[in-house]
């Protein structure tokens, strides 16, 4: 029970990771339609170009909200530069134009910082919470972070004109420029909220997997993962697929005998095969119903 | 997620364009594919080993990336998992050659077989699933195999991490030629028996099915085409051709091991397949030349900003060419036709 518990708690700071992430994911989905490739390596720049401005000496509080609101703007500049002009593209071109984000940004990560592995600084400590064996400091802020992060966006999305802008922009993306919504404009802001989303995911996962320029490539696979097993189109969804994603890895690793260790990355994904088998548009997304 | 209207648009490459010049085509194109072929068949004997020898993992990636195309390209199933597939005909051609002693020519039909049955086994949750959500399941293939290949109770077969090393293909006696100009020659004679099956299958009545459910499944059911029965056949098929490719890779490297399949090499098959041009039989070619040689040309500029090399010549060919390359030719081939009409 004990072992179970631990598990499950463990799985839950993992799962915390995979969470931000998928949450950065939806987002973005929400806003163009498309999975975003580059979202991890996007991050990772957010999270070095933090690391160098504490590294010259900036309070942490003060590099992290400089870095969310420069990873916002860098992220509308990305749309603005690179993927407006494919907007009447294919879905593929966007596609190769992702690979070719990720790959340069990627790279220009281990041209300016280089390869080898840093530390990143955590502003919650990484102390046992409460003095107990089950969850640091820092995972609990992360958990924390998360639902507050998800709160805001619920409250932006239901309580603003600017988010039901946005979401008539996504739904019907003609109909939305006839009431006078700046779709091109909308679709630019989605990117710049998941910039951000992304940035402070990185931030946070920086202490834990420590910052190198490959550092979010795992990461992002997961994030996929649990924002398809939650449903693309569900941002809460999102967050509890990554947090399930993470409770079923671990206990998958404990609980399996002889291959649960090698192959736990193997069964969480078998598990949302699975799950997708029953609900093909994920837990909490919804399907579309096309008209001929 | 798209409406239909939008998924023909996206699929659909510029037919219609060059609808008046169609009859001169077809003689245009039989000089086009003799000239290629004589290129192909002299070439060994005009560059050196190592040339020949990439030249010989061109038509290998064009193959694999072919079976892509079916898939995608021909039947609009997304698939990030093909460099499973791949690996997959790999590791049959290494552990038969190695442990069984089978000659290699005979692995070939083999890996092609294993291919086709999982391709298939895939295609049945494919069935219910679209776009991005099978995106994932594959992609979950992708991400799997080489930790399935690493895992220590397979690793009798697989030989783990160190992976298994592939006898170098004979030469037959009475051929005066080395080992990587036969090779090359073994390789194309497959790969155009590959090509010309794929060529065929496109244009039957079976490829018009596979075709029909790309632009729209529920008008192709209306029609009575079996959409299931022929969407995991695609999927079977697909995977069949890009199981031979890795096949041929094991042979041409001599050498398998788990880390050569990771996800990466899924990711350059859809990269060299839009590059080449979605439902493009040719274009599979152009994507196999930028698989493997854009990667070198970038580190030949910058060893320290390779990715993002690789990156910019990326975007700047999908900026030039968003419909890959196939659909540029079709364009500029229309627009000379066009001029000289005039």
């Amino acid at each position: 029970m004990q072992l179970l518990l631990q598990q499950v708690m463990a799985g839950l700071a993992n799962g915390a990771i995979y969470a931000g992430m998928a949450l950065a994911v939806v987002m973005i989905f929400l806003a163009i339609d498309h999975l975003n490739f580059a979202q991890g390596e996007m991050a990772t720049f957010s999270a070095f170009v933090a690391w160098q401005l504490i590294a010259w000496g900036t309070p942490y509080w003060v590099a992290f909200v400089a870095v969310v609101i420069l990873s916002f703007i860098g992220g509308v500049a990305i749309e603005r530069i690179l993927f407006k002009p494919l907007h009447h593209a294919s879905i593929f071109a966007n596609l190769v134009a992702f690979f070719a984000l990720f790959s340069i940004l990627n790279s220009a990560d281990g041209y300016i910082w280089d390869y080898t592995i840093k530390t990143f600084p955590s502003p919650f400590g990484t102390k046992p919470l409460f003095g107990s064996v089950l969850i640091d400091a820092h995972e609990a802020g992360m958990i924390v972070v998360t639902a507050v992060l998800l709160g805001l966006l619920y409250l932006f999305f239901r309580g603003t004109r600017l988010g039901l802008a946005m979401r008539a922009a996504a739904a019907n993306p003609e109909s939305a420029r006839l009431v006078g919504i700046r779709v091109g404009w909308m679709t630019a802001l989605g990117w710049g909220i998941a910039a951000a989303i992304g940035a402070v995911a990185g931030m946070l996962i920086a202490p834990v997997v420590f910052l190198d320029p490959n550092m979010m490539f795992g990461v992002l696979l997961y994030g996929f993962a649990g924002a398809v097993l939650g449903g693309l189109t569900s941002p809460g969804g999102a967050v509890l697929g990554g947090f399930a994603l993470g409770i079923i890895e671990n206990l998958a690793g404990t609980f399996i005998p002889y291959f649960g260790r090698d192959l736990k990355l193997t069964i969480a994904l078998l598990v949302i095969v699975a799950v997708l088998m029953v609900r093909p548009a994920g837990i909490f997304g919804r399907s579309v119903v096309s008209r001929v | 997620m798209t409406t239909p209207q939008q998924d023909t648009a996206l699929f659909a490459p510029a037919v219609g364009a060059h609808g008046a010049q169609r009859a001169a085509w077809p003689a245009t194109r039989h000089w086009v594919l003799a000239g290629v072929l004589v290129i192909a068949a002299v070439l060994p004997f005009v560059f050196q080993g190592f040339v020949v020898f990439q030249l010989t993992e061109v038509m290998i990636y064009g193959l694999a990336i072919l079976g892509l195309n079916l898939l995608t390209g021909f039947n609009g199933q997304f698939s990030v998992g093909h460099g499973a597939f791949y690996g997959l005909g790999a590791y049959v051609t290494a552990i038969l050659m190695h442990q069984y002693g089978v000659a290699y020519y005979w692995t070939l039909p083999a890996a092609g077989g294993v291919c086709f049955v999982v391709g298939t086994l895939f295609g049945l949750p494919a069935l219910r699933l679209q776009g991005l959500y099978l995106a994932l399941v594959t992609f979950a293939a992708a991400v799997a195999l080489p930790q399935l290949l690493k895992f220590h109770g397979l690793e009798e077969w697989t030989g783990g991490v160190q992976g298994i090393v592939v006898d170098q293909p004979d030469v037959p006696g009475f051929l005066p030629i080395d080992t990587d100009q036969w090779l090359y020659y073994f390789t194309l004679a497959v790969v155009l028996v590959m090509f010309a099956g794929a060529s065929s299958l496109v244009k039957s009545r079976t490829g018009r099915a596979i075709m029909a459910i790309r632009d729209h499944e529920i008008a192709a059911a209306a029609m009575g085409i079996n959409a299931p029965l022929y969407k995991t056949l695609t999927f079977g098929v697909s995977a069949l051709y890009t199981g031979v490719a890795g096949a041929l890779g094991a042979l041409a490297v001599q050498f398998v091991a788990p880390d050569s399949f990771s996800l990466f090499l899924s990711i350059y098959f859809l990269v060299g397949l839009i590059l080449g041009g979605m439902g493009s039989l040719p274009g599979c070619l152009f994507g196999g030349l930028f698989v493997l040689y854009v990667p070198n040309i970038a580190a030949e500029v910058s060893r320290g900003l390779a990715g993002a090399i690789y990156g910019v010549i990326m975007l700047l060919v999908i900026f030039v060419m968003p419909s890959g390359a196939a659909g540029f030719t079709r364009l500029a081939f229309a627009y000379v036709s066009r001029w000289r009409h005039r």
